[in-house]
């Protein structure tokens, strides 16, 4: 039975929308029969401001697009400046940035499945567990730069200090009791029943469409095709490491959930093999310049960032700022097919969908 | 490692048929001419012919003496990549080009941006609107005359 459509307004501003992301949502009853996405409210114009600062200043604007995985943002913007400007890292900062991307990743992860589930209606209990281990990766962190969230860490040619005495027995500690954690944090949410029937079967994400989408990241590899630039085009020292890729078999959000969940296990596991492989030496070559100046050309290094493919395209005129630099932003990307996921859903099954696809605003309207 | 293909590697994967739109050849791209009529068919040829099936990013950068649109193509079965450009509106007015978005869904938000950001019109594209900024607003910020 049909009944008279009913349009709301979700958002900008609502517990539930990770920021200030706005929805136009039509009903008939329970049912979503259209939703529009309208994003801007967290434009900043990061790239246009890049514009203006020199390459070792736009470190510090990457921190606050994805402000949930700074270490990944600023990894993607070296690499690419690193690529324009010719410039080859010290080994010894790259093994540091791995670490550093790796723990980011479980942060992130952690942040993603600890919403998800609040967002399923399990107040809080399950998210503040998770944001206990988080909270451990930005004491390391704070030891490594001394900054929790905005990390800035990265520099053209490596990292900007060496990881302090103090650093690596917490970390080895943090790699000890992570497993355990991640087993209770499994036990209490992947088989519960309320979990399960409401995660099942809802916005299934079908592969075609995903890659048709530029959807990457967790969510593509949820719907089964196996796409891991770590793996596929392993940069800095990846191609040394070895790790599993998790993948989905439906497509449906309890597929996203469990695909982040056994991504953490896999970032414990490279982290562990970087620790091996980490030798004495400088952090960074002593002849990159203060003023990185590259000469005239054009870049583009995609990685592999908690969210999906992140990318700094970023164009020299041969001056100390660039000329243009875009960001190739996964959370909007990964929001391109939100409206077609969730038409024929309920209500409810509206913002699980929006966790289960973990965008974050800074990133969207950068 | 995914290929990176040089501009003479990707005129040789390409169809015979699109060789006329080529502008120049470039050492890591290729310059394609905006042929309104036949842009569309060579990207329906990339993605299904040369199966590029995933568009990594489009982006544009504005060099006073014209907009230049840059598509950055990855084929997930072949592990390579391509770059195109294609050179737009070098009368800086009103400059335009045709949507890929028939063609890669992942195109529309980002086509989105460049119209709000750069005033580059995407003809055919099933919403044309501004993405980010508020729909009275003044002007493209990332132009490079623009003034705030």
């Amino acid at each position: 039975m049909s009944t008279e459509l009913v349009t709301m307004n979700i958002g900008p501003i609502h517990p539930s929308t990770h920021g200030v992301f706005r929805m136009r949502v039509t009903f008939d009853g329970e049912t979503i029969i259209d939703a529009e996405p309208i994003i801007g409210y967290l434009h900043r114009g990061s790239e246009k401001l890049a514009e203006e600062r020199t390459y070792t200043q736009i470190v510090t604007l990457t921190d606050r697009m994805d402000y949930t995985a700074s270490m990944t943002n600023n990894q993607a913007y070296i690499l690419s400046v690193e690529k324009l400007a010719g410039i080859k890292p010290a080994e010894r900062g790259v093994w540091l940035r791995m670490i550093a991307a790796e723990l980011q990743r479980i942060a992130a992860h952690s942040v993603a499945i600890g919403f998800l589930i609040n967002d399923l209606g399990a107040w809080h209990t399950p998210l503040l567990y998770l944001l206990r281990e988080r909270e451990k990766i930005l004491e390391l962190f704070e030891m490594m730069c001394g900054a929790r969230i905005t990390n800035s860490y990265l520099r053209p040619g490596g990292v900007f200090m060496d990881a302090p005495e103090e650093f690596w027995p917490s970390l080895n500690r943090f790699l000890d009791e992570m497993p355990e954690r991640l087993n209770d944090i499994e036990n209490l949410l992947t088989d519960n029943e309320i979990i399960v029937s409401r995660t099942q079967n809802v916005a299934v994400l079908d592969k075609e469409d995903a890659i048709n989408a530029s959807i990457t990241g967790p969510m593509l590899r949820a719907s089964g095709v196996d796409w891991d630039l770590r793996h596929r085009n392993p940069y800095d020292f990846y191609d040394k490491v070895s790790f599993r890729r998790p993948l989905g078999t439906v497509g449906d959000n309890n597929d996203r959930y469990l695909v982040r969940l056994h991504e953490i296990r896999e970032s414990l596991k490279i982290i562990e093999q970087c620790l091996d492989l980490i030798e004495p030496g400088p952090i960074k070559p002593d002849e990159v310049p203060f003023l990185v100046r590259p000469d005239e050309g054009d870049s583009y290094v995609p990685i592999e960032a908690p969210k999906g493919e992140l990318g700094f395209y970023l164009v020299s005129d041969g001056g100390i700022s660039p000329f243009r630099c875009h960001v190739r932003a996964p959370s909007l990307m990964n929001l391109t097919l939100l409206r077609d996921m969730v038409i024929g859903y309920k209500i409810a099954d509206l913002f699980v969908t929006f966790g289960s696809v973990d965008v974050n605003m800074g990133e969207v309207d950068r | 490692m995914t290929k990176e293909l040089t501009g003479n590697e990707i005129k040789s994967t390409i169809n015979d048929k699109f060789h006329e739109l080529i502008i120049s050849i470039e050492n890591d791209h290729l310059v394609i001419k905006n042929d309104n009529e036949k842009l569309l068919d060579f990207f329906n040829s990339l993605k299904n012919d040369n199966k590029y099936n995933l568009l990594s990013s489009v982006t544009s950068v504005d060099y006073m003496s014209k907009f230049v649109v840059v598509y950055h193509l990855t084929s997930i079965e072949k592990n390579e990549s391509i770059v195109i450009k294609i050179p737009c509106g070098e009368s800086r007015i009103e400059p335009s080009i045709i949507s890929v978005t028939s063609v890669w869904r992942g195109a529309e938000l980002q086509e989105r941006e460049i119209y709000d950001l750069m005033g580059i019109y995407f003809h055919n594209h099933p919403n044309m609107k501004r993405l980010l900024l508020w729909e009275n607003f003044d002007g493209h910020p990332l132009r490079k005359d623009f003034v705030s």
